[in-house]
């Protein structure tokens, strides 16, 4: 954390640029921006615990966004940024996982278990309703005992 | 089976990997660069500004990149053990000023010893970038043909050179 | 003297959590009167000791007692008392003795609202419950101990964590714990239901409420915990499929599933093996939440101070208390009945279609959460799955079970037709995109998600104030108000709680397509426009704090001319622990919000500031709001409080059998 200190006071020193009126934009060209903040959005900050490059203002998230920035301008296009993200930093800098044989599982697991699951389902359901229609009548006792239950909750729902 | 079982199955998957992920550290990124070729720079050196240095002047030798910088605070915890191991003489150890002030960069040299060939000096970060450098510090061992073998993320201790770098580094001197 | 006070008062508890855990049940199994009616003083004596724990601890913090390592660790003479409470609860072992307290609070009003329970029931839920109690004070007392000394005592402590500085804190984690602990009532029930064999109609009545009650607290903790990132955090985001928000989201969306579920076990004694299931696994996932979050496997922005001697106390403990249930589960489960018959269109099926759907989402976030952990473990390599893939694979599941949400209540019972459900659906569903396509026509952009989620948001809406309306015409009573007041608590329940999901889905679909960042350099006098709103930079002043020091920056803000507010964004310094923090200024509306955060400093005049337009992101957690307070309604329905009406589910079902076979 000292380093930060550091770096803060460091900032706070430096670049006295003067200028009045419109603020400038950090970005100059808004649609460029936009291009920056979504490849941002998809890139993993190493340094810190669990945060997208886009969201984090740790230095090497803001370098990182420069570097994007600045590629983005010479004309490389979105997937080669994050190709040349991943020659450097590894899989572990893409917040969304490439679908290759590893990843199968995570990512078509939920929609097959979802069909799955319907199946299932439906055969259940079928089997179930078979062995309703197959079980046997109740007992003339326990006919009586429903009756009487059955009445004695309708006074009781009508007092 | 009986279908009442499964989750009981899937529980005790599921226990056996959180039991093999207690023993894993999930911060530990490993480089994608191992067993690559070193990416190239050609930039120009700390203490002498109008030298260059580059990955291919080192070629047909094994040796160290050790990303450092004045301003960061578990270099300070490294830098004796490096200045140490220097004295060995085992394998030429290059610096990566990473995003620092020169005079700053020089002052820490001067006052705690200088274990490194030379230090290239990178204002920008952008050869870190290149390189991967997500915190410092960072070592690289690289070999005789320019091949990335072993990163070291986080300080240098005097373990880690024992039992990981210094083996490695005597048997590619060998190869 | 006092903390060894604290200390001995939680190995006190532990002798009674271990009566209560053992004794009761034994008492249960072997019909023993004497043994089971030791439930209630067990439990209420264990609830007396871990309070004093509790307050033993608040005094160790008020009282700045250094030569606690906890207090020492997580507090400072510099906080402000409101804050010093609550660093109680803000590192692991002060937030177990929380967690463990709040486990008996649940205790303890189990015994007190469970007049109409069998003594044999009674005795075996609470029984559980102790011996959750027991897992989670040996924990404590064997790895974590809160009142461990520091010796010599420091002379300050280490202060808090500045991110945790925050009024968030006071509220978000109780509340938050509350719905996990919650989760343990309807485990405690299910089991007990499970040792006695008993998995009836009845059982599923009396769990209800509580799970309903659980179920609130989690909503609102975790709504709790994403406002205070959204203003806390100060990039804007309130959500970030962190492993540790999801630890507390997938609890929410089984314990759904499982008030759900319940509805139909309670009213047509179908189901029982899976709500049972249910229950179990809710739980579990309270318990895995609590490992991931402490023992270190996953990276997290939440996560406490890791000591992998906690992970593995933890997991074993996770491998007894859910693997038993689970042995239990396939030891008993075999012999539950089928209950209510039912047909392929009904109102159960479309719950256990739902049901299904809220647990592959839970699935798709739990294989989210913990597959680098599964990769990392095989050996594959490491990855990082984020927000993309949660976007890409969580949402279109989700998005399917809210249009079921919506065509479900208007099932019957038993047995429906699709082409009824299409009569009397079809005109709201049109009405749902209509209503998309004008708030489209008034952003005037839209893409293929946003018109889906828009859509769903108003079909949501819709359709719960359709079933409103159909239920009212359906009353017999004379006059609109009496047939409002006619229809139950628990339908309002229900319909609210379905209405708040469609004003969340609202806000996250709007503020997600609509929402505007800029960053500029600003300068005093400075403008800048975004969103229709003109934000100049006043000034920026020094300011000092309790424990900190800070710059403050002055924005004013303008639309048309006409003066809105003035924003203070913040950036501090803590003394202590030297942390850089940025304190965001919100200007809240109902239809948007102004977003400021400062950036860096280029000097202390010149900023880099961050603004936000944020349209509709309120609602989100308005939304939330409306769904707790729609679980509030459903547990205050009259049926809970009518007592002694034990025998009738079981008639309900009987005639049900009845009817079907006749």
């Amino acid at each position: 954390m000292h380093s930060k200190l550091i770096f803060f006071i460091l900032l706070t020193l430096a670049w006295p640029l003067s200028h009045a009126g419109e603020a400038t934009s950090v970005a100059e060209d808004d649609a460029l921006e936009k291009r920056v903040m979504a490849v941002s959005a998809e890139l993993r900050c190493l340094v810190c615990q669990n945060q997208t490059i886009a969201d984090s203002h740790a230095d090497l998230a803001i370098d990182l966004k420069n570097q994007v920035r600045e590629k983005l301008r010479q004309g490389m296009s979105e997937q080669e940024i994050v190709d040349y993200m991943v020659k450097r930093y590894g899989d572990f800098v893409l917040y969304r996982p490439l679908v290759k044989s590893t990843t199968w599982l995570l990512w078509f697991g939920p929609f097959a278990l979802l069909v799955l699951a319907f199946g299932v389902l439906v055969v259940k359901l079928r089997q179930r309703r078979r062995a309703m229609q197959q079980a046997p009548a109740l007992s003339a006792e326990d006919r009586a005992r429903v009756a009487a239950l059955l009445s004695e909750s309708n006074k009781k729902a009508q007092s | 089976m009986n279908r009442f079982l499964w989750p009981l199955v899937g529980f005790i998957v599921l226990l056996a990997f959180l039991a093999v992920g207690l023993t894993l550290n999930p911060k530990e990124v490993p480089s994608p660069l191992i067993g690559k070729p070193a990416p190239a720079f050609r930039i120009a050196q700390l203490q002498a500004e109008n030298s260059t240095i580059a990955p291919e002047d080192m070629r047909g030798k094994v040796w160290l990149l050790n990303v450092w910088s004045s301003w960061c605070v578990s270099c300070r915890e490294e830098h004796p053990v490096l200045v140490e191991f220097a004295q060995q003489n085992l394998v030429p150890i290059i610096g990566l000023n990473y995003k620092d002030k020169r005079e700053a960069g020089l002052a820490w040299l001067a006052e705690r010893g200088d274990p490194y060939l030379v230090s290239a000096y990178d204002l920008e970060g952008n050869v870190g970038i290149d390189w991967g450098v997500y915190g410092v510090p960072e070592t690289f061992v690289i070999d005789k043909q320019g091949v990335v073998r072993y990163k070291h993320t986080g300080p240098v201790t005097p373990d880690a050179l024992r039992n990981k770098l210094i083996p490695l580094i005597k048997e590619l001197n060998r190869a | 003297m006092i903390p060894e006070i604290g200390h001995l008062a939680l190995i006190l508890a532990l002798a009674l959590a271990l009566v209560q855990g053992v004794l009761p049940i034994i008492g249960a199994a072997r019909g023993n009167a004497a043994l089971m009616a030791l439930a209630r003083p067990a439990a209420r004596g264990q609830f007396v000791f871990v309070a004093l724990a509790f307050a033993c601890l608040a005094q160790a913090f008020l009282g700045n007692d250094f030569s606690v390592l906890y207090v020492a660790q997580h507090s400072n003479s510099q906080l402000p008392a409101h804050f010093r409470f609550a660093a109680i609860w803000g590192g692991h072992e002060g937030s177990l003795l929380l967690w463990t307290f709040i486990l008996t609070i649940w205790t303890v009003a189990v015994t007190q609202f469970s007049k109409q329970l069998p003594e044999e029931m009674l005795a075996r839920v609470v029984g559980v419950m102790g011996l959750v109690s027991v897992g989670f004070l040996l924990f404590m007392l064997f790895t974590s101990n809160p009142f461990d000394r520091l010796l010599p005592a420091a002379l300050d402590g280490r202060d808090l964590t500045p991110m945790l500085q925050d009024p968030g804190l006071i509220l978000h984690p109780p509340m938050l714990y509350m719905g996990y602990v919650g989760t343990s009532v309807a485990f405690a029930f299910a089991i007990a239901a499970l040792l006695g064999g008993k998995l009836d109609a009845a059982w599923a009545r009396w769990s209800r409420p509580w799970t309903t009650v659980a179920w609130i607290f989690l909503t609102l903790g975790i709504m709790l915990g994403s406002w205070w990132a959204y203003y806390e955090l100060g990039w804007g985001g309130w959500w970030f499929w962190d492993p540790v928000e999801n630890a507390s989201f997938m609890p929410w969306l089984v314990t759904t599933a499982l008030v759900h579920s319940l509805a139909v076990t309670e009213k047509r004694g179908a189901f029982k093996n899976w709500t049972v299931l249910l229950a179990i696994v809710a739980f579990s996932l309270s318990l895995l939440g609590t490992f991931l979050v402490r023992s270190g496997v996953l990276t997290s922005v939440h996560a406490f101070a890791v000591d992998p001697a906690r992970g593995v106390f933890i997991l074993a403990f996770l491998g007894i208390v859910v693997g038993g249930s689970l042995v239990l589960f396939a030891w008993r489960g075999p012999q539950v009945g089928l209950g209510g018959g039912f047909d392929i269109i009904s109102r159960e099926s479309m719950l256990l279609v739902n049901n299904v759907l809220l647990m592959v989402a839970a699935a798709s976030v739990f294989l989210g959460t913990l597959y680098p952990l599964f990769m990392d473990a095989l050996g594959f390599g490491k990855l990082s799955v984020g927000p993309p893939y949660f976007d890409a694979v969580f949402a279109p599941i989700m998005a399917l079970a809210v249009f079921l949400m919506g065509a479900g209540p208007f099932a019957r019972w038993k047995q429906s037709s699709a082409t009824e459900l299409l009569k009397k659906l079809w005109g709201w569903l049109l009405a749902s995109v209509a209503l998309a396509v004008i708030v489209i026509f008034a952003f005037r952009h839209w893409t293929a998600p946003i018109v889906g989620g828009v859509t769903l948001g108003f079909w949501a809406l819709l359709s719960s104030l359709a079933y409103l309306v159909m239920r009212v015409r359906e009353q017999n009573a004379s006059g609109v108000w009496a047939k409002l007041r006619g229809t139950t608590r628990s339908t309002y329940g229900m319909l609210l709680a379905h209405f708040g999901i469609g004003i969340f889905i609202l806000g996250v679909t709007l503020v997600k397509g609509y929402e505007t960042t800029s960053e500029v350099v600003m300068r005093p006098e400075d403008m800048t426009t975004v969103g229709g709103y003109t934000f100049r930079f006043i000034n920026a002043q020094e300011v000092t704090g309790p424990n900190y020091r800070g710059v403050r920056v002055a924005v004013e803000v303008t639309q048309n001319g006409t003066r809105v507010t003035t924003l203070y964004p913040e950036k501090r310094i803590y003394n202590v622990q030297t942390m850089n923090m940025t304190e965001s200024a919100i200007d809240t509306g109902l239809f948007r919000d102004l977003y400021v955060a400062l950036g860096e400093a280029r000097s202390l005049d010149e900023w880099v500031v961050r603004i936000q337009h944020k349209p509709m992101v309120d609602w989100i957690w308005v939304g939330c709001l409306i769904m707790a307070f729609g679980g509030m309604l459903a547990v205050s329905d009259r049926r809970y409080r009518v007592p002694s009406r034990r025998r009738q589910p079981e008639a309900g079902a009987l005639a049900m059998a009845a009817a079907k076979t006749s």
